[in-house]
C-alpha cells in the first residue's frame, strides 16, 4: 500500500438545500517522500483534498489512509492525536498566534509531547536554526517580514517532527523573493529531511518546485505529470 | 511555555479591555465584600455577642434620642433577677475638628464596667476614673492615635450638650485607658456626675440603662416588667434584650439587608453581563486561531477548557483583589472610631465566610461567561473555524 492512498473518495457539502459535490469519487496514492503540487482552479477542491490528507475533514463516501492509518474510522479526539504526531501544516496566511512570540509559536505543538519546558524550548529553537530565523526568536509576528513569518509557519509545522507536511499555498501571501526563498527551504525539507510534502498552489512557477504536480478541476483529477527541473 | 502559560497570555492579549473588565470586577466584589458582610451584621445578631445574652437595655419608648429620668436606675435595681444597672447617655463628641468623630459616653463608672466586663481597664485606671471629677477614659487605640497621654485634659466637643455657660466645647482629664475585648469597642468614657452637673439641660436624666439580670431565661418577663412599670408616666420606655436593641438600632437606617440585596444583584446582573461580552468578544476574534490549534492537534476538550479556565481566572482573579480590599476596607472603618458606630464592623469569621463566597460567586461566574465560549469550541469543525 502507497503511505498516503485515497480510494474512490467522494466529498460533498450541503449548502443550505443544495449538495455541493467538491470531490467525486478521487483516487490517488503517493509514496513517502513525495513532493506533490496540487493545482488547479478555485473551487476544484484542491484545499478539500488537502483537509482529507491532513485528517481536518472527513470524506462523504471513499477511503483516505495515510501513514498507514485509515482517517475514517478515526473519532475527532484520535485524529487530533494523530495530527500532532504525523502532519506538519503551513498555511497561506502563515496564522500563527499574534500575542506569542516566534520561539513561542513554533514550540505550541510539543506542548501535546512529553517534554519538560526546556526540552521544547530547545526543540524550538532548533526548528527555528533550520528555517534560519533562531535570531528572531524573540520577536512576536508583527515584528517579521511575510516571508519570515512564513518560516516560523514552516517551522512550527517541522518541530514536532512529523512525517508529512501539507502546505496550503504557502507562497499565496508573498512577494516573488519570499516565495522563492520558501519553496527553496521547502525542497530541502523534501530532500534532506524525507519529508513528504503535499502542496496546493496555484502558482505554476511554484509549483515547478514539485516532484508531481496534479491537477484537479470540479473534483476530478484531471491531469498528472512529473516536473523537469525543481528551480 | 505551559497550558496555564497560554491561558495568561491570552488574557492578557488586549490589554486595555482585560484591564476594564477587571476593574469592573473588582469594584463589583470590592462592593460584594463590604455590603455582604454589612448585610450580615444587619441580619444577624453579630453586635453583641454572647456577653449581651444577660444584658437588656432601656430606653425612651418612642424615640432613642429621648431621655429617661435617672430615677429609673434605682427603681429598677430592686426588681427580683437584676443583677446591675448602669446608665449611658449620648454625647456627640469630636476631638478637635467635627471630623474626628468620638463615640462618647458619660458613664457611671462604678457599675458601668461591672455591667460590661469586655471593657477591660485595670484597677489603676478604674479607681483614678473614679475619683476624678472630670475624669475620662478611651480605648487605647484611640489614646494612641491622637496621641494623648495620661493626665492631659483632652478638649472636647458636644453636638448636643452644653455647659451652663453656653460653651459647647468640654474639657476632661485622661486619667487612663481600657482595652477592647471585641471589635467595634470604640466608646470614649466620661464621668457621669460632671456632665450631669455641667450641662445647661440640668441634671435627673440618662439616654438609656443597660440592665444586668441574673438569668438570660428571665429576659422577656423582666422585660415586659420593666416597661408596664412606666406605661403610664410621661417617659414611657422600651426594654429589649442588647442584642435586640442593637437590631433595632441598626433598622433604623431602613431594611438594610434589602437594600444591599438589591444592589448586589444589580451590579453582578450588570457585571454578568459585562463578562459575557467580554469573552464572547474573546471567542469571536479567535475563532480562526482556534481552528489552527485544533488543526496543529489540540483537542476539542483542551481548548474548550482554556476557554473556560480563561473566563474563570478572568472573574476570579479580580474577585481576589476585591476581596482582599473589601475586607481591609471594613477593618480600616473598624479601627476609625466614630464610622464603627454606623458601620458596623463584621467579625472575622463573617468576614471570612463572605471572602469565600465571594469567591465561589466568582468561580461560577466564570463558569457562566465561559461556558457558552467553551463548548462552541468544542462544537466547532476546523473547516468551518478556518473560513470564519
Amino acid at each position: 500500500m502507497a503511505f498516503i492512498e485515497l480510494n474512490n473518495v467522494v466529498k460533498n457539502y450541503a449548502k443550505g438545500s443544495e449538495v455541493v459535490h467538491v470531490l467525486q469519487d478521487l483516487n490517488l496514492s503517493l509514496e513517502a517522500g513525495d513532493f506533490l503540487a496540487l493545482m488547479g482552479p478555485s473551487g476544484s477542491g484542491k484545499s478539500t483534498l488537502l483537509n482529507l490528507i491532513g485528517g481536518i475533514d472527513q470524506p462523504t463516501a471513499g477511503r483516505v489512509v495515510v501513514a498507514g492509518s485509515e482517517l475514517g474510522s478515526m473519532s475527532s479526539s484520535q485524529l487530533a492525536k494523530w495530527r500532532s504526531e504525523s502532519i506538519g501544516f503551513v498555511f497561506q496566511f502563515y496564522n500563527l498566534l499574534p500575542f506569542l512570540t516566534a520561539q513561542r509559536n513554533v514550540e505550541l505543538p510539543l506542548l501535546l509531547t512529553n517534554l519538560n519546558g526546556s526540552q521544547r524550548k530547545e526543540n524550538a529553537m532548533t526548528a527555528l536554526r533550520t528555517v534560519s530565523l533562531d535570531d528572531r526568536a524573540k520577536h512576536k509576528p508583527g515584528e517579521l517580514s511575510g516571508g519570515q513569518q512564513q518560516r516560523v509557519a514552516i517551522a512550527r509545522a517541522i518541530v514536532a517532527d512529523p512525517q508529512i507536511l501539507v502546505c496550503d499555498e504557502p507562497t499565496g501571501d508573498l512577494d516573488r523573493q519570499s516565495a522563492q526563498e520558501i519553496l527553496a527551504l521547502l525542497e530541502i525539507l523534501n530532500e534532506q529531511f524525507k519529508k513528504t510534502i503535499i502542496m496546493v498552489t496555484h502558482d505554476p512557477l511554484a509549483a515547478e518546485h514539485a516532484k508531481n504536480i496534479l491537477h484537479l478541476d470540479k473534483g476530478v483529477l484531471v491531469e498528472s505529470g512529473q516536473t523537469e527541473v525543481a528551480t | 511555555m505551559t497550558g496555564v502559560g497560554f491561558v495568561w497570555k491570552n488574557l492578557y492579549r488586549k490589554k486595555t479591555r482585560t484591564f476594564l473588565t477587571f476593574f469592573c470586577l473588582f469594584i463589583a466584589f470590592l462592593l460584594y465584600v463590604a455590603l455582604g458582610s454589612i448585610a450580615v451584621v444587619f441580619s444577624l445578631d453579630t453586635v453583641s455577642g454572647e456577653l449581651g445574652a444577660n444584658r437588656l437595655q432601656t430606653s425612651a419608648k418612642y424615640s432613642m434620642i429621648d431621655d429617661i429620668p435617672k430615677r429609673y436606675v434605682d427603681e429598677i435595681s430592686q426588681l427580683d433577677g437584676v443583677e446591675l444597672v448602669t446608665h449611658m447617655s449620648w454625647f456627640g463628641g469630636y476631638y478637635q475638628e467635627p471630623s474626628n468623630m468620638l463615640v462618647t459616653f458619660p458613664v457611671d463608672p462604678s457599675t458601668f464596667f461591672r455591667v460590661y466586663p469586655e471593657y477591660e481597664i485595670s484597677d489603676e485606671h478604674l479607681t483614678a476614673f473614679l475619683e476624678t471629677r472630670r475624669g475620662m477614659v478611651a480605648p487605647i487605640e484611640t489614646v494612641e492615635r491622637y496621641q494623648w497621654k495620661v493626665g492631659d485634659i483632652i478638649p472636647i466637643g458636644s453636638d448636643i450638650y452644653a455647659q451652663k455657660d453656653g460653651n459647647y466645647t468640654w474639657e476632661f482629664e485622661l486619667v487612663g485607658y481600657y482595652t477592647p475585648s471585641q471589635e467595634g469597642m470604640s466608646a470614649v468614657l466620661l464621668q457621669f456626675d460632671y456632665f450631669e452637673e455641667a450641662n445647661a439641660f440640668g441634671p435627673g436624666s440618662v439616654g438609656w440603662l443597660a440592665i444586668q439580670i441574673a438569668d438570660p431565661e428571665l429576659a422577656p418577663e423582666l422585660a415586659q416588667k420593666i416597661d408596664s412599670m412606666y406605661i403610664n408616666s410621661s417617659d414611657p420606655v422600651r426594654t429589649a434584650t442588647e442584642s435586640e436593641s442593637n437590631r433595632q438600632f441598626l433598622a433604623q437606617y431602613g431594611n438594610i439587608t434589602l437594600m444591599m440585596s438589591g444592589i448586589l444583584l444589580a451590579v453582578f446582573f450588570t457585571i454578568l453581563l459585562v463578562c459575557a461580552n467580554t469573552m464572547a468578544q474573546a471567542f469571536r476574534e479567535r475563532i480562526a486561531e482556534l481552528g489552527v490549534l485544533k488543526t496543529i492537534g489540540f483537542n476539542d476538550f483542551r481548548l474548550g477548557f482554556w476557554m473556560l479556565s480563561e473566563a474563570i481566572l478572568l472573574s476570579v482573579l479580580p474577585a481576589i483583589f476585591g476581596v482582599v480590599f473589601g475586607m481591609g476596607l471594613l477593618m480600616a472603618v473598624g479601627s476609625s472610631g466614630a464610622a464603627a458606630m454606623f458601620v458596623p464592623t463584621p467579625p472575622m469569621p463573617v468576614l471570612l465566610s463572605t471572602a469565600a463566597s465571594s469567591l465561589a460567586l466568582a468561580a461560577g461566574l466564570g463558569v457562566l461567561v465561559g461556558a457558552i465560549p467553551a463548548l462552541s469550541t468544542t462544537r466547532m469543525t476546523i473547516v468551518d473555524a478556518m473560513h470564519a
